[in-house]
């Protein structure tokens, strides 16, 4: 197979939802055949640039698996196959980007709120962010504020994901925005929250930057506020 | 058989106990012989009679006798009547296969109303504001004719969970007579819809032309009973406990003519049937076993079906009432009963009280659609588009049943729980744990691929204003641009050639 061919059948697979060989994709009668994981592995193995996966194997894919999204050819499991496809691609290819000088765009820090255990939203936001290029950090469920404070401190992230499900639990991101500010690291950080009792005033009331009621839509902010 | 329609087949429901149904049997075999039946025509109380039943003529000279059936004679006659059979279809993968021993539910339309109810959408707007508008559905009635019968049947081609098609409307344009109206309907039927059609029959003397209209079409008399497309609807009994004479005459022509029938009783408990759940069944069944064992008498063999139709009376008005537990109650354990005699059974769901589409409809519809289906009844009749209960059709209830029917239909699907699934699950669970997000959203894709995985409300409204009937109008007019599975232009010229009273119009769908 030429370079050319592998990149094209990465392509094909990330619209399949195809992360290995064992998997089935979006088409039936795939399954055995390489995968995502097994095609860049071959083509690292190739020497093609890095570069040239992550832009013609990976991100334009993912933007024709967009459309099938918004034409309602695909569903949300559809959509979140071939976002792993792409996270589980970054992981074989970050080091290989980081020694051809390319960066991420932008570290993540994820999380559900201290005394709320709900994570499936904030699960689906972590692997579509990295399926969109991100560096997700994900902290998990019912983190305590001090672990969230101490981890921007450390890892200086451009961006913050908070997410609750629980009315009661919504609030204690109030105490991280409070505490983002005590220590200084609040214009350090762009805030995004997320969650069903969550909304826009709710984000303005507690001074977050953004509400985003879905992955999709913490996409589009996440892109608004870098161009 | 090569295909056929899938229904589906469920793990019966039962209300009765096995000791229930042998007594609940008994008392119908004692009811048969004592009072027995009132019987209106002659060549019936001589089959019964020439059978070994006790039977006399009523003093007066009424044209009435009385037959005193034994047990035995009725449990042998019933014995002949087959337990599998299908029912022919246009389209091959149309056909039905009924059997008595396998609960595999079918769902269709029926009844004979004579209003076609039309839906419109008004907008109003909000005195409170002058702004806000809202879009609120308003029904005006039509007289069923032939024309609106051909457009019920081509809707009812296009409703993927209706699996049979009995006429919803009567017919009743000014150029129908007692004399055409059996062709036409049956026409105005088999010309937009490729499922397999039935009805009852307005004259006997149609018969014949029913039956040549049906083997113009499918190729000749023997193709006709290799793949019956059509059958027949046969109210012998007028309950309680009397044969009618004219509909007995019907059932000798059709068991005669080797096509399949449906015997049917339709009693109203409270009024022309005990209302108490055991004796309202203990008649009906005496009532429907005697009509099937007369089709066995007339010609061992021959196919037909156990139509239990049991109703409850309304206490306030007397009229039927159909959405109610009682209903439910009656006619599971008549599907038991049809069962225990091994023959399929045409049952009933989907009626109500309600004159609109809407909450009361949809409640009245789903209580006895789940349990009926879940009854494991073969054929289920009165399901899609009726109101008002059965004098009504209107499409965009019938285009709401279908959806509810598909969902009654997909949570009754047999599990798929064997060895081989569990092995995938287990796993799939170890898969899923041993990623970072433990999310198993992507493993829902194969299930979803297979079909497996159930849509939402089809009509479903996101926003805070419910546009249900708006949404299910919307996919009427999408049904409505379709074209008809219109039969071949040779065939309907063979038809209009040889078959009498045919209305002209009809010929193009009019």
């Amino acid at each position: 197979m030429s370079k050319k061919e592998v990149i094209e059948k990465i392509a094909f697979n990330v619209i399949q939802g195809r992360v290995e060989s064992e998997d089935e994709g979006f088409d039936e009668g795939f399954q055995g055949q390489p995968g995502v994981v097994e095609l860049v592995e071959e083509a690292l193995k190739e020497e093609t640039d890095p570069r040239t996966i992550v832009i013609d194997g990976l991100t334009k894919p993912m933007e024709i698996v967009g459309e099938k999204f918004e034409r309602e050819e695909y569903l949300i499991p559809d959509m979140l196959a071939s976002a792993e496809c792409v996270g589980a691609a970054m992981d074989l290819l970050s080091p290989h980007l980081i020694k051809s000088g390319v960066e991420s765009k932008g570290k993540f820090v994820i999380c559900t709120v201290a005394g709320d255990l709900h994570d499936i939203g904030k699960n689906i936001v972590a692997i579509m962010l990295k399926g969109a290029g991100y560096e997700v950090l994900d902290l998990g469920a019912d983190v305590p504020t001090t672990r969230i404070i101490e981890t921007v401190k450390k890892e200086r992230p451009p961006f913050l994901g908070l997410s609750a499900l629980l009315t009661t639990t919504m609030r204690i991101m109030g105490d991280i925005m409070e505490g983002l500010e005590r220590e200084g690291l609040r214009n350090t950080v762009k805030v995004l929250i997320g969650g069903a009792p969550t909304s826009q005033g709710f984000a303005r009331q507690i001074g977050a930057d953004a509400h985003c009621k879905d992955a999709f839509e913490a996409i589009h902010t996440l892109k608004a506020m870098t161009a | 058989m090569e295909a056929f329609r899938q229904g589906v087949v469920v793990r019966p429901y039962e209300r009765l106990n096995a000791e229930q149904l042998t007594w609940l049997d008994q008392a119908s075999m004692a009811i048969l012989e004592d009072p027995g039946i009132w019987c209106y025509n002659e060549r019936a109380a001589m089959l019964f009679k020439s059978h070994g039943a006790r039977v006399w003529e009523e003093p007066g000279g009424h044209g009435c006798w009385r037959i005193s059936c034994p047990a035995g004679l009725i449990r042998e006659a019933v014995g002949q009547a087959p337990s599998r059979f299908v029912l022919g279809a246009r389209r091959p993968e149309n056909r039905l296969l009924l059997d008595a021993e396998i609960p595999r539910v079918y769902f269709g339309s029926g009844s004979e109303a004579n209003v076609w109810l039309e839906t419109h959408l008004d907008k109003y707007i909000r005195a409170e504001d002058g702004t806000t508008e809202r879009l609120i559905p308003h029904y005006t009635e039509r007289r069923g004719n032939t024309a609106l019968l051909s457009r019920a049947a081509k809707l009812c081609e296009f409703l993927e969970h209706l699996d049979f098609f009995i006429r919803p409307l009567n017919i009743q344009d000014p150029e129908i007579t007692p004399d055409n109206h059996d062709v036409n309907k049956f026409f105005a039927s088999l010309n937009n819809i490729t499922k397999h059609v039935q009805a009852g029959l307005t004259t006997l003397e149609a018969l014949p032309h029913v039956i040549r209209m049906a083997e113009l079409i499918v190729g000749g008399r023997e193709a006709l009973i290799q793949n019956p497309i059509v059958s027949f609807i046969a109210c012998v009994f007028k309950s309680p406990m009397q044969i009618v004479e004219d509909t007995a005459d019907k059932v000798f022509a059709v068991v005669e003519a080797g096509l399949p029938l449906v015997i049917s009783s339709s009693p109203q408990g409270g009024s022309s049937a005990p209302i108490q759940e055991a004796g309202m069944v203990a008649q009906i069944h005496a009532e429907i076993l005697a009509g099937i064992a007369m089709t066995q008498m007339i010609k061992p063999g021959a196919p037909v079906l156990y139509g239990s139709v049991p109703v409850r009376a309304r206490l306030d008005d007397l009229h039927d009432l159909y959405g109610c537990p009682e209903f439910n109650q009656y006619n599971i354990d008549c599907v038991q009963l049809a069962r225990f005699y091994k023959i399929p059974c045409y049952s009933t769901a989907g009626v109500g009280d309600a004159k609109v589409p809407g909450i009361q409809a949809t409640f009245e519809k789903l209580l006895t659609h789940l349990f009926m289906a879940m009854s494991g009844a073969q054929y289920i009749h009165y399901a899609f588009g009726l109101l008002d209960r059965t004098n009504t059709f209107c499409p965009v209830q019938a285009i709401l049943d279908n959806e509810q029917i598909g969902k009654v239909k997909h949570t009754l699907r047999e599990p798929k729980v064997t060895p081989d699934t569990l092995e995938d699950m287990v796993g799939m669970v170890r898969k899923v744990m041993a990623t970072p997000h433990r999310l198993f959203a992507r493993h829902a894709r194969k299930a979803m691929h297979a079909g497996d995985i159930s849509s939402p409300f089809r009509f479903e409204s996101k926003a805070m204003e419910d546009k249900v009937i708006a949404h299910a109008l919307s996919h009427f007019d999408e049904i409505e641009n379709k074209p008809a599975p219109r039969l071949d232009p040779s065939v309907v010229d063979a038809i209009y050639e040889s078959i009498p009273g045919l209305l002209p119009g009809l010929r193009q769908g009019r």
